[in-house]
């Protein structure tokens, strides 16, 4: 599904992925953990297309084809998704009328017509009941004033209506109490299929408990340290980064 | 008897006149410049009575004494008032003409407003299909309103036919010495709406809506009169969202509203005069005079979605002269590349308890300047006058710029006064989130954008709003490159 060859990137001039290597499978869960400041949200946001950051040598594949050129739009309409550690706010722009805005756009993409009101309003119905989600939510403007919590969960909802094929949730449970962490995982297992994949970026084993990892990767100043298993966010739980540090100074 | 069809569609384009709301005035353009003797013409050639001529003299007297103002924050070059011809009929279609033979940029624009073929044409100058919708809708509709007692016409024909009421109120508002644009519109007004609303009616539909399309070629120089008798409603459309390339330079427009005793107006406006190239060229100036006044308890309400026009000065205001009326104001006004714009609003608190709220929208874009100016006043035996205001500024890039003056004059103590004023900007931040949901950066400009007018565009009628959110798009189209 995603293969990341040698990737480096960097902002204004300053190099932050200094060659990631990384192969996602259909149906596969991989879990991207390290310590703050190691570039794990910059990864997600160079796969998503941001154009702050400047690729300077590698490449990113998606189904076979490199996303060298794609816009962001184009990578999200090929079934890209980031679930934003910080979701932005947009005043005025209420959840549905977002929704129903990037729905289209995709399907536009795709040359097919509007999705028609009743069967949109019925797919919201059905995800918002999925996530526990209170339908007054859904008319107030987008992330304005949500509270951390709100605003991961509803990043998940977004993910459930537009049903990628890559979902990279960047720290989606940070902020979430423990019944909506327990919702949220939940609606990503059921939306978990063998044809699509998902990357988590967590710094807790607790969120790995829900949704089982079969990949676990620690991210270190930019470069893949270690891979393994889900023993080895246990492992890491319980002994931190620092032997890692130590370990590979490659 | 049987019609050929030439001779049905002579038919049709007469009755388009006798139910129409135009003066049907033989083709003839006057020579330019300005002075008594073409004032009197222009009286003449409408065939007024004397007062009105009189009318007329009296105020190009005043403008002629009267010097263009500079106070507003825009840069132009002054129009040359002796090179303009102050009097040409309407256009008629020209049989000729079809619409290939129209700039297609505009009629793609057209085509993203979803305006109809027929409308498309009309706005052209296109002579129009046989079949004229609009006659039967006119007739219906004047008719439903002549049953309620509505008055609905042209100024022109309402100085003949109702000359009492355009005597007692012409000027009351906006006098003819008002300011300089006022005072020539006075002298000069081509035509216009006459509306009356009697006592106690509520005017069943929006007025306007269905003429909207035919006062595109209005003129240069606009006069509207509206009374809502006491206790009366109506709510009113002006303007068009489809563009106007008109080759009128200068637009000076007079608009003048009488709320009497517990009555309501409501006044939208949209506003998409040519706003001149990419680089700057050409353009219409618009300076136009918006006022009413509000007796007791009366409300008006002015909303108004501003996207053309080169340079535009422009204050819809109220004066709340009766104890407990209310005044409204709310603006989208949206520059782009080189447009300047300087709108806002005048509240003047005379009565007791009388309320104003203002909230104003300015989006710029491109190299343009938008300013907000308003002024607040509040009179001396205005006791607990209220007013809220909110003026809030979204920038696209980095070039335009985006200004505010509010003007707050207190003469009564007990008068509560709140201003609330924002400047944002679209982040990187906010396109990256919308294109990372598939939505491409124009499309992500439209959304914020609408989402920042909200407020405005849900005081607009329904398909007005509509039209108004594409027209929103349209303007803002490959300001962020
Ligand atoms: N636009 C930018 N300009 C300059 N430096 C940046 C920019 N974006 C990211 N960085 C730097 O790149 C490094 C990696 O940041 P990134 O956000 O990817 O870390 P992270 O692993 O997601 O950390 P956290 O666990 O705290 O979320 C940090 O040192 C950060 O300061
Ligand atoms: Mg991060």
């Amino acid at each position: 599904m995603l293969k990341i060859n040698n990737l480096h990137a960097s902002v204004d001039g300053k190099e932050i992925l200094k060659g990631i290597n990384l192969e996602i499978k259909a149906g596969e869960v991989h879990a991207i953990m390290g310590p703050n400041g190691s570039g794990k949200s910059t990864l997600a946001s160079v796969i998503a297309g941001k154009e702050e950051f400047e690729v300077t040598e590698g490449e990113v594949i998606l189904e076979g084809e490199n996303l060298e050129d794609s816009a962001p739009e184009e990578r999200a309409h090929k079934g890209v998704f980031l679930s934003f550690q910080y979701p932005v706010e947009i005043p005025g722009v209420s959840v549905t009328n977002f929704m129903k805005t990037a729905i289209n756009e995709s399907r536009k993409a795709r040359g097919l017509e509007d999705m028609k009101a009743n069967e949109m309003l019925k797919l919201i119905r059905e995800k918002a009941e999925m996530l526990e989600i209170d339908r007054k939510f859904l008319s107030r403007s987008l992330n304005e004033g949500f509270s951390g919590g709100e605003k991961k969960r509803n990043e998940i909802f977004q993910m459930a209506m537009l049903e990628p094929k890559l979902a990279i949730l960047d720290e989606t449970d940070s902020g979430l109490d423990i019944d909506a962490l327990r919702i949220v995982a939940n609606g990503v297992n059921k939306l978990k299929s063998k044809d699509n994949a998902v990357l988590l970026i967590t710094h807790y084993q607790r969120l790995l408990d829900y949704i089982v990892p079969d990949f676990v990767h620690v991210l270190h100043n930019g470069r893949i340290v270690k891979s393994g298993g889900k023993e080895l966010a246990l492992e890491l739980e319980e002994k931190g980064y620092d032997w890692l540090k130590n370990e590979v100074t490659v | 008897m049987a019609y050929t069809e030439e001779e049905l569609k002579k038919e049709l384009e007469t009755k388009e006149y006798e139910y129409g709301f135009y003066t049907d005035i033989e083709s003839e353009t006057f020579p330019i410049g300005l002075n008594e003797e073409i004032v009197i013409a222009i009286s003449k050639k409408k065939e007024e009575p004397e007062w009105m001529t009189l009318w007329r003299l009296e105020s190009f007297k005043i403008w002629k004494e009267m010097t263009e103002p500079e106070w507003a924050n825009v840069h132009y070059t002054k129009p040359d008032f002796q090179a303009i011809s102050y009097y040409s009929a309407p256009k008629k279609a020209d049989p000729n003409k079809t619409l290939d033979d129209v700039d297609p940029q505009l009629l793609e624009m057209y085509k993203k407003l979803g305006i109809s073929v027929d409308e498309q044409k009309k706005l052209q100058n296109v002579a129009v299909d046989i079949v004229m919708d609009s006659v039967s809708v006119a007739t219906t509709f004047k008719k439903t309103l002549s049953e309620k007692g509505i008055i609905f016409c042209s100024i022109s024909e309402a100085i003949k036919e109702h000359p009492e009421l355009v005597k007692k109120y012409i000027g009351s508002v906006v006098p003819q010495k008002d300011n300089y644009y006022a005072a020539l519109n006075s002298a000069v007004f081509s035509d216009g709406s006459f509306c009356y609303i009697p006592k106690g009616v509520r005017c069943p539909m929006e007025l306007s809506t269905y003429f909207r399309i035919n006062q595109a070629g209005t003129g240069q120089f606009e006069r509207t009169l509206l009374i809502a008798d006491e206790g009366s409603y109506v709510s009113y459309l002006e303007g068009c969202t489809a563009p106007s390339r008109d080759e009128n330079q200068l637009h000076a427009a007079v608009v003048e509203l009488i709320a009497l005793d517990d009555a309501e107006i409501k006044y939208s406006t949209v506003q998409n005069w040519f706003p001149g190239g990419k680089d700057g060229k050409g353009g219409v100036y618009n300076f136009v005079t918006k006022r009413g006044i509000c007796e007791k308890n009366a409300k008006i309400s002015w909303t108004q979605v501003e996207t053309g026009s080169a340079v535009t000065w422009k204050y819809p205001s109220c004066i709340l002269k009766g104890d407990n009326s209310i005044g409204e104001f709310y603006s989208i006004a949206v520059t782009n590349n080189y447009q300047q714009a300087d709108t806002g609003t005048k509240m003047i608190h005379l009565g007791k308890n009388t309320r104003s709220t203002i909230i104003s929208k300015g989006i710029s874009a491109g190299k343009s300047q938008n300013s907000y100016r308003g002024l607040v006043q509040i009179a001396s035996r205005a006791d607990n006058a209220r007013n809220f205001s909110q003026c809030d500024s979204l920038l696209m890039g980095n070039e335009c710029g985006a200004h505010t003056f509010p003007y707050i004059e207190v003469k009564n103590k007990s008068a509560q006064i709140e201003h609330e004023a924002t400047t944002s900007k679209i982040g990187e931040d906010q396109l990256f989130y919308c294109n990372q949901r598939g939505i491409p950066t124009e499309k992500a400009i439209a959304l914020i954008v609408n989402g920042f007018s909200k407020e405005v565009l849900n005081k607009l009628p329904m398909e007005f709003a509509v039209e108004a959110q594409k027209l929103l798009e349209i303007s803002l189209e490959g300001s962020v490159g």
